[in-house]
């Protein structure tokens, strides 16, 4: 074989293919022609406010919506024919826990196995397994009722590793979960990762797609308003730094008048002023000398909420 | 495009089985939710029809004077009659149970169809399965009901054990209707108490239940003929003790119940997809 053929053979497939993807309910547009490709192995994610159009993306990935238009392939398979082929390869973490609080822990996972049609014994062992993996085992026995919120995301997880996806969907993963919640679900997503699972997320959160996407599109109001890693995102829409200052609401808009041409761009938000620069400190520095003295003040690393604002003119999270 | 390349056999396999027993995935599912509150199932399976049977076909039989006929000129204790209605309702009651509040919980506070909606199963196989486990809880309470009944000493003939069939069908027909209806409610302001109160109630005082349909008015006893628990009443008088009816009628009672059935059974599966496939 020669050389050339063999590069082109190692290439994979992707595992995800949406062209001017579609969906309306009658005369609104969800989701408005979007386009994308997932190769295996990747962690992709979409960024969004909510409103976005990424559930219904989601469930369209899912195979449980159909598109009003486009294309969509998934794991090279025509979801409108073949929705319980492509399903029988997902795994689905949806935005709000639907485990069944009526059964107990050890039992969602078996029950849900079944409807893989895997095999009693196999999906019993499995389900210990997944177990341990969510660290749920001293667990087992419990009422799904009696667990915190973490504990019920972690098991929404293990089930949807019970027939050994090749592609993970979840949507809004961590939303209303404590820091130390979403480090931990954050920690086994990443496991996950690193054994070759395919990743696909939606997010309002910046923090949680620069920790787990490799490449992510920003959509907005059902379209695609950028796409890449989230460094590239940032190299691209942002500045490297952001200086944040406070004057107090009342006087946010007057200051940033006075200071308008520091940085290399200001958004005035309700609470406080952001200056986009290469050195945070060095505007910082430039506003002192003005004797300009702000409530607080703070320099960070430009972030995709940047790029968000940047792109859309709004805060993700509003 | 992807599609128009037939996808290799590998591909698809992994479907197979949920394609043709998801139904009884989910079925299975539902029967381990009733294992949760199975010793009351038990327990009402067995106390309603001694209760009943002993308030009805001992208690009131005693106050009822006037002979009853069983069409063919000869006579049939009230027990006999009143037993295959009471094992048809017995299937009804569980039907109001199980296809009301269980199925609206399922959509809603506890959604359990939505997440096995993201599962190979189909929503029609969601709809199947529900339906498929309450028979088997109907049948299962026929049974008991069945036997208790013998105990009674209240079937005539042996051909009387066919209306464990027909009363799980009069359950069945009247379940799906009921089902249809409940997948489509989205908020729950009493409309299941309704059901009860205004629909399942008025079944089993008007079907010919506690005395026979010609014995209503006119007027009041179209009730009875739209009734599947009549109809399914009415079978197992026939198949229990005889009771004669012209053929064409029977026919009728059976045509009745099945295609109440069928259109019930069909529109729980469009209600489901409508719910689910959005």
């Amino acid at each position: 074989m020669s050389p050339l053929l063999t590069r082109l053979d190692s290439v994979p497939a992707p595992v995800i293919t949406a062209s001017s993807l579609t969906k309306k309910y009658e005369e609104f547009a969800a989701v408005d022609g979007i386009s994308f490709e997932v190769a295996p192995g990747e962690s992709f994610g979409l960024l969004g406010p909510n409103g976005a159009g990424k559930s219904t993306t989601m469930r369209m990935l899912g195979a449980v919506s159909t598109r009003t238009g486009g294309d969509l392939s998934i794991l090279g398979l025509d979801p409108d024919r073949y929705g319980p082929e492509i399903r029988s390869q997902l795994g689905v973490v949806p935005q709000t826990d639907n485990l069944d609080q009526e059964l107990r822990v050890r039992d969602n996972l078996i029950v849900y196995g079944r409807y893989f049609g895997i095999p009693r014994s196999v999906v019993a062992k499995r389900a210990d397994e997944l177990l341990e993996f969510a660290q749920l085992t001293d667990r087992a026995k419990a009422k799904v009722d009696d667990l915190s919120g973490g504990m019920k995301r972690r098991l929404t997880i293990a089930r949807a590793l019970v027939n050994e996806p090749k592609i993970l969907l979840l949507d809004e993963p961590t939303t209303g979960l404590d820091p130390q919640a979403r480090h931990i679900l954050w920690d086994r997503l990443f496991r996950l990762k690193e054994q070759g699972t395919t990743l696909v997320l939606t997010t309002h959160y910046m923090d949680e797609a620069e920790q787990l996407c490799d490449r992510l599109v920003v959509v907005d109001k059902g379209t695609i308003m950028a796409e890449g890693s989230p460094a590239e995102l940032i190299r691209l829409h942002s500045s490297r730094e952001v200086l944040e200052v406070r004057f107090g609401s009342d006087r946010n808009a007057v200051v940033a008048e006075q200071i308008a041409g520091l940085g290399d761009r200001i958004e005035v938000l309700p609470d406080r002023i952001l200056i986009y620069s290469a050195d945070g400190e060095a505007e910082l520095g430039q506003l002192l000398r003005l004797g300009l003295e702000p409530i607080t003040s703070l320099v960070r690393r430009s972030s995709l909420e940047d790029v968000f604002l940047r792109l859309t003119g709004r805060t993700l999270i509003e | 495009m992807s599609e128009l390349i037939a996808p290799t056999a590998s591909a698809t396999a992994t479907a197979l089985k949920p394609r043709r027993f998801g139904a009884w995935y989910i079925a299975e599912h539902r029967l381990l939710l009733m294992r949760a509150y199975g010793s009351t199932i038990l327990a009402t399976s067995i106390g309603n029809p001694l209760v009943y049977l002993f308030a009805l076909g001992v208690g009131l039989a005693s106050l009822v004077q006037a002979p009853l006929g069983d069409g063919r000129g000869g006579e049939v204790s009230y027990l006999a009659f009143v037993a295959p209605a009471l094992l048809a309702s017995a299937a009804v009651t569980v039907a109001s149970e199980e296809f009301t509040y269980p199925v609206l919980s399922a959509f809603k506070w506890n959604p359990v169809f939505i997440g096995a909606r993201s599962s190979p199963v189909s929503s029609a196989q969601i709809a199947d399965g529900v339906i498929i486990a309450v028979v088997l809880r109907m049948a299962a309470t026929c049974l008991i009901y069945f036997g208790v009944m013998l105990l009674f000493g209240a079937v005539p003939s042996p051909l009387g054990a066919v209306g464990i069939v027909t009363a799980t069908i009069t359950g069945l027909a009247v379940g799906v209707v009921i089902m249809a209806y409940t997948s489509t409610v989205t908020e729950d302001k009493g409309q299941m108490a309704i059901i009860q109160r205004f629909i399942i109630t008025p079944l089993f005082l008007f079907s010919g239940t506690f005395f026979p349909l010609e014995q209503l008015p006119v007027y009041l006893q179209w009730i009875g003929w739209l009734s599947p628990l009549w109809h399914g009443t009415e079978l197992g008088r026939v198949l229990s003790y005889g009771a004669s009816e012209p053929g064409w009628l029977s026919v009728i009672h059976v045509v009745y119940l099945l295609v109440i059935t069928v259109v019930g059974w069909r529109a729980c599966r469009i209600v489901m997809a409508r719910r689910l496939d959005k």
